[in-house]
């Protein structure tokens, strides 16, 4: 029984339960192609207009979008008590979280490479700085969002209105990835503003709260 | 998996377990041997599933002490005492999007076991590992021996059922009860919690009868002795 082979089968049953549901894929896309249409007709911005707002739009796009898969990820392991299965066996309790973060890293990336192209055709995007830079800032970016909200989702889970509970708990504290996220975007896409600044907060950001998360989630699982 | 060297299975002292204002347990105090078959019995409220985990180490008892199989619950080696439990509650801790053979393939990686020990614990409770039919689909009997085949999956040396016969047709449920039988011979311990004493009534060792959050007694035989 060892840290990885626990986490290794963790993540093969999530993506399992989710290709057979495909609850939480579904649920974000539909959110995520409501805000790219309806804020493509709501505003007729020109190209350096969509430039400047672009970063910001796509971000909190999939920002909310995660909420979903997150409160779906944990909502499974509610259901008939099998996060009790879980406590009740001799494995640690990191696997399960690192499982869980990497399985929701996994569903929001999916959501961002289909709804990339989108974004770009509606809003007719074109970076004028180092595009490739877009990459890791997406990556970076959407560990900051799944990390946090992996736990998060996870402190609300025995709480009676879990929906309100996870962003209330989650987004104060995401607002300092949020803007190295948002900035960093911006600028890529204007070629304009300090790049490496933003994604140094980014990696910052990351280190911190992974290792915070993975010291605190055992008494998380454990309270009653 | 042996028994460990000391007699006692659980040793319980002075268990209070406190939700809120509410006390589900009241001063649960007592000794239980190893390799025999326990029946709690008491009205709703009682404080039996409350018992059952803090003895599984899923609830930290408010105040009073535990030790199972000759751990204290309240140290770091609590997962050295769970490595040795099997646990069976009243949902069927089981993923209804999954076969049943799936289930048990994932909790096998948790517990460092063969895959194909899951082929033998779903035999022992008389279903077919090769059924492909996701767990949702399973009937409420079939969804409680599938349960009942997880926690049997680590050959555990004790055994804590939480009704394991509701909804359960008379045949299987006696199919359940020789099951348990078995497994006391075998010189495990267990602990089943059941509003149907009477399918357990020849193979049980002990009844423990419990009201209002205190053991009240604990009997030889069903019949006459409650209290």
């Amino acid at each position: 029984m060892s840290f990885l082979a626990i986490t290794r089968a963790t993540l093969g049953k999530d993506i399992r339960l989710e290709w057979r549901s495909k609850d939480a894929i579904n649920a974000m896309l539909f959110f995520s192609l409501l805000v790219v249409v309806i804020f493509s007709f709501a505003f007729d911005p020109t190209a350096e207009d969509s430039r400047r707002i672009a970063g910001g739009l796509v971000w909190v796009a999939f920002l909310f979008a995660a909420i979903v898969a997150l409160n779906q990820t944990w909502a499974r392991e509610v259901r008939n008590q099998v996060l009790d299965a879980y406590r009740v066996s001799p494995a640690p309790a990191n696997p399960l979280f690192l499982a869980k973060a990497i399985g929701n890293f996994l569903f929001v990336s999916v959501l961002e490479a289909l709804m990339t192209p989108l974004f770009i055709a509606f809003y007719k995007l074109r970076a004028l700085g180092p595009g490739w830079e877009l990459l890791p800032i997406a990556v970076l970016g959407t560990w900051a969002l799944v990390v946090n909200g992996t736990f998060f989702a996870a402190i609300s889970l025995r709480t009676r209105s879990r929906e309100i509970m996870l962003p209330a708990l989650l987004f104060p504290l995401s607002i300092p990835a949020l803007l190295g996220m948002v900035n960093a975007t911006t600028a890529v896409l204007t070629g304009e503003g300090v790049l490496r600044f933003w994604i140094a907060l980014l990696v910052a950001y990351d280190v911190v709260f992974t290792t915070a998360c993975l010291l605190l989630f055992r008494t998380v699982l454990e309270a009653e | 998996m042996s028994v460990p060297p000391s007699n006692s299975a659980v040793v319980a002292d002075g268990l209070i377990k406190q939700f809120g204002r509410f006390a589900a347990l009241r001063g649960v105090s007592g000794e239980f041997e190893a390799g025999k078959l326990y029946v709690i019995l008491g009205d709703n409220g009682a404080g039996k599933t409350t018992l059952l985990r803090i003895i599984a180490g899923l609830s930290q008892p408010t105040r009073g002490k535990i030790s199972v199989m000759g751990t204290s619950m309240d140290t770091s080696k609590v997962k050295d005492a769970q490595a040795q439990i099997g646990y069976m509650a009243h949902p069927s801790l089981l993923y209804d999007d999954l076969t049943g053979m799936e289930n048990l393939q994932y909790f096998a990686e948790l517990y460092g076991i063969a895959s194909n020990r899951c082929r033998e614990a779903i035999a022992s409770v008389h279903l077919d590992p090769d059924l492909e039919r996701p767990v949702g689909q399973y009937s409420q009997g079939m969804r409680q021996r599938m349960s009942l085949a997880r926690a049997l999956l680590n050959d555990p040396c004790l055994l804590l059922l939480d009704e394991p016969f509701s909804n359960v047709d008379t045949h299987s449920a006696s199919e359940m009860a020789g099951l348990l039988a078995q497994l006391r011979d075998q010189r495990k311990t267990l602990f089943v919690v059941t509003h149907q004493p009477a399918i357990l009534e020849s193979n049980a060792d002990e009844f423990v009868w419990m009201v209002a959050g205190r053991i009240v007694n604990r009997t030889a035989s069903l019949r006459a002795e409650a209290p």
